[in-house]
Formats: C-alpha cells, structure tokens, sequence
C-alpha cells in the first residue's frame, strides 16, 4: 500500500486563522485529500483512505474538526467552522461512492485469478446415436411420405399364404428358390398354405395392407426381413427393406418410372438420374430393376459402382393381376385398377452411403461403430 | 422385392457373341449389342476376352429360360434390331430305310404304332413308350449306328470350354453342344446296353437303384419319372442319364433322346435327390415343346459331322398329349392403361412377330383409312373392335400367359428408358400407424439417455431362448405355457431359436465391446420377440437396453469417475415409463433368474408388468467372462403400449412459500422406501408437493440390521400461506404413520 504521501500529511495546528492562513490549510488539506484518492488503485486501498479520511475517532475530518474548529479563536470560528464544513462535504462526496475504475480494476484481477485454460476439452454429456441402418430407413420413408404415403406394417413370422402364394409364388415355383427362406419348426400338420416363415420380403405388407384397404392405396412398408444366409460381409441372415405399394385407376409404368426417379433425386440429390431393365418378380407384371446414378462419383465411374457409372439399387414393377386376385373381393379388380409396387434393401444403400465395408458391422453392437453415425 | 445374386441359384451361364452371330446379322459391336440386350431383359452381367474371343457372363432371370442358350439370345437380339432370325435347319441325309411317319399322338398311353410296325425289322428303330403323359408330354428319339467315339473338332471342344465345359467325346459333346445352342436338354444313350428292345417313359418301381452318370446309385421312389429299357431304369428323366447306358469310347449306336418333361414333376426328383444338372435346371423352368425333333435332329447331325455311321429310320417322334395353350387377346387399351404410352399397331406386331410371337389382328389391313383420321391415328389399332389382337404365343415362351406379360414384352423391347416419367395423381390420405408416435418416443428418451441404438441377430442358441424366456413372457397368457419358437432349418445351432427376450442380444454386444477394451457401452434396441403358444405364436414388440462401466467417466475435469449403478438404470427406467400415461407405477423384487437378485426390480405400471431390470446374474456374468457389472433391461413395450403418451399438463407455479420439514428416523432393514413413501401417501395430504429421503446410512452408529435416514417433506399451497400450526400438524401425522411402521424418530 502505498501511503507515503498521506504519511506525510497529517493535519496541523492551525496558528494563523486569517482568511489567508485558512486558505493556504484548506489547499494542503485538499492536495492530500488527491494525492490519496489517486494512489488508491485497488479496492482495498480506497477503503483504507476512506477510513483514514472518514474515521469517526481518528479520520483526518474529525482531527480537523478536533484541532481547527475547536482551538479557534472565537473571532475566527465562523470561518474556521465554515471552512469545516466545506471540507467534510468535499471528503464526504469523494468517498461516497467507489469510482468504477478501481472497480473495474479490481473485479478484473479477481476474475484473471479465476482464468481457466478453455483449450482444455469439455466435458461431453453422451447422447445415444441412432442405427445408421435405421437412420437411412427413416430417411427413405420420410421421402415417401412427403409423396403423401401412409406407412404400414406386417409380422416377422408369416405364413406361406402371404410371403409366397398370395404374391404369385406357387408352391415348388424355382422362384421360391432364391429367397433362401427359414421356416418355422413343427408345421407338418398344417395346411401348406398357413405354414410359418420368416418374411423374406416385406412384400407380405401389400396384400395384408390392400385386404384392410380398398384402393387406392399409396403405403410404404419398412421392415426387418430374414433369410438363410450366414452372416459374413456380403450375406446376412437379418436385413431391411423398405417397400412401397401405390394402387389407384389411373397407375401406369411411366408413374413407376417417375415415382421412383423423384424419390432418388430426394434422397440422393437432384442431379441423381435412374435407367430401369428388365427383371423378374413373381408379382410384378412388367418388372423391372432400377439404377441410379452413382452418387459417389456422378456417373464417371469409380471403385463403389465398379466403374460403370450406376448402382442397382431397387425392384420395382406394376403389381402382376394374379397378386390383385387374392384381393379382388375388397375392390381390386385388376380390369379397373392397376399399381406399381418397388422394394430396396436398405443396408445396401447404408453401405453405399457411408463406405461401410461389411454388412456384419451392422449387427455386432460396436460402439466404435456405432458412435461414428452421430 | 430385392433380387440378390445368390451364387447357390445362380442362372449365370456364357454366351459367345460370335455364336450369336451366326443366326443374326448384327450391325453393332459387342459391347453395344451387351448394352442392348441388357436394356430389353437379357442382362449380360460382364464383357470379357479369353483366347481372342469375347465373352458375355450372362445373369438371366429364372423365367427366361427361353434366352439361356445362342439361338433364344439371338432371337432377342433380332426383336432388338428387327432384323431376320436364320432357321436353324440341320441337314441329314436320307434315311436308309422307310418313308417318313407322321407324329404320333395316342392318347394316354402313347405308343408309336410306327415303331410297333418295325418291331420286327432288323434295322428296326426303337419302340417308345410314354407311360406317363403326364410326366412325359413328348419323346423324340433317333437311333444311328456303326459312329466312331472319338475327339470332337476343334471348334465344338473351343466353345465348349469357353462356356466352361470339358470337351468328353463327339457324342457327348453333340448334347451339350446343342444345349448351348437351342437350349433343349438331349441325352445320348449307347443303344447295345438298352435291353429289351425299347424305351419305356415311366414312374419307378419301389425298389428299383439307378446309378446315375456321377456313378451315385440313387434309390428310386414310385415318385420319379425314369427312362427305362425293357428290364431296368436307364436315366433318371429330364435330371441324369445312367451310367451304366452311357456312352463310351467302345459305343458303336447311339439312341438320341430328346424329350419333353414336366416341370414340377423334374423339379421334384431332382429335390427328392439332391441333384441340380443342367437339364434338370430348364425342364423346372419350363423346356420347349416345340423344338424335340429340331434338338433331335441337331444332335444327330452334328455326330455325324463328327463320329460318322448313319441313320438308322427316321426320327421317332412320340407325343404323350399335347401341350396348345389358346392365343390371348392384346387390346390397344390395356397398353395405355398399364404403360402409361400408346403404341403403334406396326410396332406392337413387329416386336411381338420377332420374338415368335403369331398375330392376327381383327382390323381389316385391306380396309383404306378412313377420311377423316388421316393422321398418325392409322397406325394405331384403330376404333371399335378393331383395337384387339389375337396372339399366338410360341411354344418356348411357357412364361407368357396373360395379356400382361405381352404388355412386358413390348415394354422391354420397346426399352423401359424410352417411357416417361411422370408422377400419378392420388386421392386418398395419409393415415399413421397408431404406435408410431409411441415408438419415436420411446426411442427418442433412449437416445437422449445416451443409449447408442444396436440391432442384434433375431436368432438364439436353445439355451437362451430357456434361460430368457421368462424374462418377458407374463403370466398373463393364461391359454399355454409360452415356449422357445424354434427354426426348422437354422443358419447353425446357435441360431436355432428365435430371441424370446433382447436381452441376449445385448449381452452379446456388450461382451463384443468388453473384449475389445471399449468398457463403456450404453446400447439399446427395440425389436420383435417371439414365442410359441401351443398351436399358436406370438411376436410382440420390446425395448431393451444395456449399460456397463461408468455413468459419468473420469476425465481431466474429474479424478474419480461415477459408476453405472441399479439407479442410474433405475432412473433412466423411469424416465421412459414417464413418458406414458399411469395411475400407478410401482417397484417390487419379483425378478427372472437371469438378474442379480438383490439388484433388480421389475416395474409394474397399473399393475401390469411392463419391465424387468437390474444387474445380470454374477453367474451368468461369469460364464460369459464378463469382468465388469452388466446392467439390463427389458420394456414389454406391446403393454407399455397400452398406455397413451403422456399429454404434457401445465399448473400454475404457486405464488406461496413452500416450507420443509426433516425428519431423522431409524429403521429395519425390512422397511423398504416404498413403504414409508405409501404409507405417507395413505395420509393424502394435499398440500405435500413433496416427499423424499435425502440420506440413507447404514453402520456401527445405528446398528446391525437398521438404517437410519433423512427424510424431507415439502409442504406448499396453491391458495395461501401455510400457516406454522398446519405444518406442525402435518407433520405430526407423518411422525405417527413412520412410527407404525416401527421407525424411531430421532430428530425432526
């Protein structure tokens, strides 16, 4: 603390109560008065020159009342008593209110003391991440449903009727062959036809949906899907699909075409372009397998499309009139209405859209993985 | 609809496009002509080039089976280009006996009374006999004699191996040459070792052993369509010849059979028998009626080009019945109608005549156009009932059947990129499924909980599907015992059952991350689980989750990281049971075994059981080497479920002071909290906001068996200050209903 000028001062018997000799104690008293208030710099040493102005016992005022005041001759009292007064007023309102610049000054110090080194990381709270698989099946779905589809839903374990018959596979059609199915134990004794699987496709959906709905019809189907394929990276025994289903009087192949171009460019951009050949679905009546563009390179040809330039992606085709037959009675007679149906994996396009390099990684739970999709 | 490459199903086979190019005069290169088929249906999966030669690995659909072979390719390839399809149109000498007979067709069993005729002969051709028409529709044979088995020329054995066979003899190479060509499936038989004078098409005997040409002796069922000589089975039909008939080096005549067999009735044996050839692969699908005597007749003259001797008779054609299908209409209409495009009548008719396709329009061609519709109209089917075709649909088309599939036909040749695209107006609305608001709630708390979302294999070992099955099946099944539902043809034994709980799954994936030294794992999934009852099954939607090691992890911020505990589990339990409407929901101990049994509750929400959760079993940690507390959980989210989601509710935050009260009490072990907080709540004090322990101690100070804890009541009112007398009032009751539960106070 630095009190030496104000060590200085302290005040003095006055001998001289003239005007003059008044006037010269009041300059040295308000000189010291601002040399003190100036060197206060912190909070605390404002303080001490406040109680050593201001003391009620020992401040410098009331010295100056002690020792001018009371010792004056009678014939200078007024004076000297004015005098006073003037300058409790002016040591008074000096120290009434701290100036903000010692404030300013200290609450900084205070606070540089509190500093902390912000580059250090910050304490994350966890927040889970969705399934990368899930995430892109939620956003083909929202790309549907934006197009004014509803969304419908079927059973993991179906019967032969639905996964099979009433989709155009007859019984030992070589069709049935390539959807590897699993099958239930313990149904010998039933009818071939309520016979328990697991779904291979979603498109079990479609009949269950068009039997509690008469046309027209827009659904889209998202759903877990089983098939006898050990997993490894290019099989596994579990995946997803997402499948649609639009039926109504006026659907032709040219609204397949233009549905299905429409949802890729919503889901992958718009400069995405599709090309459809040929295919063979035992319920589709023309079917057809569709490309898009590849959204990796554009088209130019890379590793992921195999450097043709497009990635097939889906099946589709017009819904064949036999599958329209199991569903005639609730207002699908195949002369009046037509739909197109199209179905995707959605782990292939998962794989795709994020490089992922083997389908096990999906199901093996692990965080490193999982957390990357954040 | 996803149709996967499957390697087991494959209908990958070769095409050589020089081949194709004998049959077709084809204007553009290779690559083009790969483009080109691939675009109308006929994909060419890759272009390749071995020995100067280009290669196309075809990928064909199972309903082509027309198009697996050079001659239907070159067919599509003809429609592609509209330019001429060549006849193939072997060329035999003369036979040296007898005059040409007609078909023969007679009736169930047919037998041909031409070969009856020459039984006698000495040059005799060979008596055939269809048994069974069924089976059997068509048989055509020809018997040549006095060839020489040896090497096939250069160019049969080349191709051959292009496609990835080996060359055998000239004999056999003649049959799979022909394959390759016409796509018809013929045998060649060593005609000494055919005992007894004929060939009889039959169903086996019970007990009779074919050894097929693998040299496999395949026990015979009355089920099995066989080629049988007079005494024995000599070829399992339309799947294997027999061994013990083939041809060899030594043969010096040959029987060429070139038949047609039913699909399902081929299908079945080569099931039955674990044998999927060639043959037996396209008479499943569907083989050509039409073509026998043309296969036939392939076949022999390309021995003779190769092994020499002579006909011997002319072909022996016997037709079991007869395989007309009617021609089907094709109306204008439906063309715009499914296709969304009209198309002309010219084009209709040149794409379906290329294809083999018969047509004969209604509409007079002679007929001028009308005055008034001098436009492009005329090329249009036309007005009334002149806007229908009739089509006759070739015999190797077995896949057309409908007016649809001739809409296909053109669509693919016309090039499915060449239609617009356009967007369909609709009429209806969009209706949600009524669980998937609950769903994207549920799953949304887990995520903001800080649950990673997984997906686990749907299949279990038996041992689990036991072991946590009662996990989340209820007592509420009043009809059977729920049971593991099992899979009649699982991956392995590990996934021989379907998941009766998620909680294996979780496990699982926890261990997976343990034992790669990730040790903090929050994961959850939501998914089917699945059991059987009696006759019936059921499938019901849960939620599972799962968490081990810390709840808040050590860091440069914290010295000691706080671990995952029951509570923090129990808390996040609550977080989502919140989410939904109840009047009660309460915690109780009635757990399944495969929890720790001290650190666990289920939760019963208006006295349902919706979940059960806790610490795994020490054991069941054990035996999976898990070194670290696992906690689990499991949420019957079809019950849950029968609860509305929570509709938020806003009350108006009271004006007045609240005021708290402590109290310290000391009690038995045997006094859990929920009984202290019942009791209290049997008071109904309205004004009790709320009514919590603040700290629990258990130690020397209170003894062996008690616990002394704090306690805090919060007592406010919406309408007025509380006065000190009611509090005091209150809290005198509170005082007395903890003391009849055998508490003591010890400060208040």
């Amino acid at each position: 603390m630095n009190l030496k000028t104000n060590a200085m001062y302290s005040v003095p018997k006055l001998e001289d109560y003239s005007p003059d000799g008044l006037e010269r104690a009041r300059n040295e008293f308000l000189s010291a008065l601002d040399t003190d208030v100036l060197n206060a710099t912190t909070e605390e040493e404002w303080k001490a020159a406040r109680d050593r102005w201001m003391s009620r016992k020992s401040g410098l005022l009331s010295q100056i009342n002690d020792t001018w005041l009371k010792s004056s001759p009678p014939e200078h009292r007024r004076n000297t008593g004015q005098l006073v007064n003037e300058l409790k007023e002016i040591v008074t309102g000096q120290f009434s209110q701290t100036p903000d610049a010692i404030l300013g000054r200290t609450k900084n110090q205070a606070l540089a003391a509190e500093r902390l080194d912000i580059s250090l990381p910050g304490i994350q709270r966890a927040i889970g991440v969705k399934h990368p698989v899930l995430r892109v099946m939620d956003e083909i779905v929202a790309v549907f449903k934006a197009m004014g589809y509803s969304v419908g839903e079927g059973p993991e374990v179906e019967t032969d009727y639905y996964n099979f018959e009433s989709l155009n596979f007859p019984p030992n059609h070589p069709a049935r062959d390539t959807q590897d199915t699993l099958f239930i134990a313990g149904q010998e004794r039933k009818p071939a036809r309520e016979r328990l699987l697991l779904r291979t496709h979603t498109s079990p959906v479609q009949i269950r949906t068009m039997e509690k709905q008469a046309p027209p019809l827009r659904i889209v189907i998202p759903g877990k899907v089983h098939r006898n394929d050990p997993l490894d990276a290019t099989h596994s025994p579990l995946f997803h699909q997402v499948e649609g289903l639009a039926v109504d009087t006026n659907i032709t192949f040219c609204d397949l075409k233009g549905t299905l171009d429409h949802a890729m460019k919503a889901l992958f951009g718009s400069s995405v372009k599709t090309r459809f050949y040929p295919s063979f679905f035992p319920f589709t009546e023309p079917s057809a397998d569709m490309q898009v563009s590849c959204i990796f390179c554009g088209g130019k040809g890379c590793r992921t499309c195999k450097f043709s330039g497009w990635i097939e992606l889906l099946g589709c085709g017009m819904v064949d009139p036999n599958v329209f037959e199991f569903v005639k009675d609730n207002g699908y007679d195949s002369s009046k209405i037509s739909g197109f149906a199209f179905g995707m994996g959605v782990e292939r396009i998962a794989l795709l859209k994020y490089g992922v390099e083997g389908i096990q990684l999906f199901y093996e739970g692990d965080v490193r993985f999982l957390e990357q999709f954040s | 609809m996803v149709r996967r490459v499957s390697t087991r199903h494959t209908n990958a086979m070769r095409i050589i496009p020089s081949w194709l190019r004998e049959f077709v005069d084809i204007a553009v290169d290779d690559r083009q002509l790969a483009e080109d088929l691939t675009s109308a249906g006929i994909a060419v999966e890759s272009v390749q080039q071995e020995n100067g030669e280009t290669i196309y690995e075809m990928d064909l659909t199972t309903n082509r089976v027309d198009a697996m072979n050079h001659y239907g390719v070159a067919r599509e390839a003809s429609a592609i280009y509209d330019i001429e399809l060549k006849k193939v149109e072997p060329r035999l000498p003369k036979p040296k006996v007898r005059r040409s007979p007609p078909p023969n067709v007679s009736g169930p069993i047919g037998m041909t009374s031409f070969a009856e005729e020459l039984n006698t002969a000495d040059t005799g051709t060979f008596p055939i006999v269809i048994e069974d028409p069924h089976g059997c529709a068509r048989y055509t044979a020809r018997v040549m004699r006095n060839v020489k088995i040896g090497a096939s020329p250069d160019l049969i054995v080349k191709r051959l191996e292009l496609l990835g066979s080996r060359s055998i003899n000239n004999a056999a190479d003649a049959t799979n040459y022909a394959i390759n060509e016409l796509g018809h499936p013929t045998h060649a038989f060593d005609l000494d070792l055919l005992e007894g004078g004929t060939v009889i098409v039959r169903r086996a005997r019970e007990g009779e052993v074919l050894k097929t040409l693998d040299g496999v002796d395949r026990k015979l069922t009355t089920e099995d369509l066989v080629i049988a000589d007079g005494k024995k089975p000599v070829a399992l039909a339309g799947v294997m010849g027999g061994f013990d008939t083939m041809i060899t080096e030594g043969t010096k005549n040959v029987l060429i059979e070139s038949a047609w067999f039913e699909p399902w009735t081929v299908r079945s044996m080569a099931k039955r028998h674990g044998m999927h050839t060639d043959a037996s692969h396209r008479f499943e699908r569907g083989a050509d009626f039409g073509i026998t005597p043309l296969a036939c007749d392939r076949v022999a003259e390309l021995i003779l080009q190769s092994a020499g001797g002579e006909l011997d008779g002319v072909r022996i054609d016997t037709i079991g019945r007869e395989l007309k299908r009617p021609p089907l209409p094709l109306r204008h209409s439906e063309i715009k109608r499914n296709l969304g495009i009209d198309l002309a009548q010219l084009q209709v008719e040149r794409i379906l005549r290329r294809l083999g396709f018969e047509t004969n329009g209604t509409a007079d061609p002679s007929a001028p156009p009308s005055a008034s519709s001098g436009s492009a109209r005329d090329d249009n089917f036309g007005e009334g009932t002149s806007n229908r075709l009739s089509v006759h649909v070739p015999t190797w088309r077995l896949d057309v059947e409908r007016e649809i599939d001739l809409l296909e036909e053109l669509a693919r040749i016309y090039g499915y990129n060449n239609f617009p695209n356009t967007l369909p107006a609709f009429t209806g609305g969009v209706v949600e499924l009524p669980d998937e608001p609950k769903n994207a709630k549920v799953r949304e708390i887990m995520l903001a909980l800080g649950y990673d979302e997984a997906i686990s294999i749907t299949f279990i070992p038996e041992q689990e599907a036991q072991t946590f099955l009662d996990s989340s099946s209820a007592k509420t099944h009043a009809d059977a015992a729920p049971e593991p539902l099992a899979v009649a043809n699982p991956l392995n034994e590990e996934s021989a059952y379907m998941r009766t709980s998620l909680l294996p799954g979780l496990i699982n994936m926890v261990a997976y991350n343990l034992n790669r030294g990730t040790t903090n794992v929050r994961l959850f999934e939501a998914g089917e689980i699945f059991e059987k009852l009696g006759e019936r099954h059921d499938e019901r939607r849960h939620l599972g989750f799962a968490a081990t090691g810390d709840a808040i992890t050590k860091s440069v911020h914290r010295t000691q990281p706080e671990p995952y505990t029951f509570f923090h589990m129990k808390g996040d339990m609550e977080k989502m049971l919140s989410a939904f409407e109840h009047q009660s929901l309460q915690f109780d101990t009635t757990v399944p075994a495969c929890f720790h049994p001290g650190r666990s509750a289920r939760a019963e929400m208006d006295g349902a059981t919706v979940a059960v959760f806790g610490q795994l079993h020490p054991q069941l940690a054990a035996e999976r080497k898990l070194r670290q507390e696992v906690y689990i959980a499991e949420v019957m989210l079809d019950r849950l479920y029968q609860h509305r989601l929570r509709e938020p509710r806003y009350q108006r935050i009271s004006k007045f002071p609240a005021v708290g009260r402590d109290f310290s009490f000391v009690f038995d072990d045997a006094v859990t909290f929920e009984r202290i907080r019942f009791s209290v709540s049997e008071l109904n004090l309205g004004d009790v906001q709320s009514f919590a322990p603040a700290e629990v101690y258990r130690g020397e100070k209170v003894g062996a068996g008690k616990y002394s804890v704090l306690l805090h009541a919060e007592f406010q009112s919406q309408e007025r200050t509380l006065r000190d007398d009611e509090v005091a009032q209150w809290s005198t009751q509170i005082i007395a209903k903890l003391e009849a539960l055998g508490g003591v106070l010890r400060a208040q």
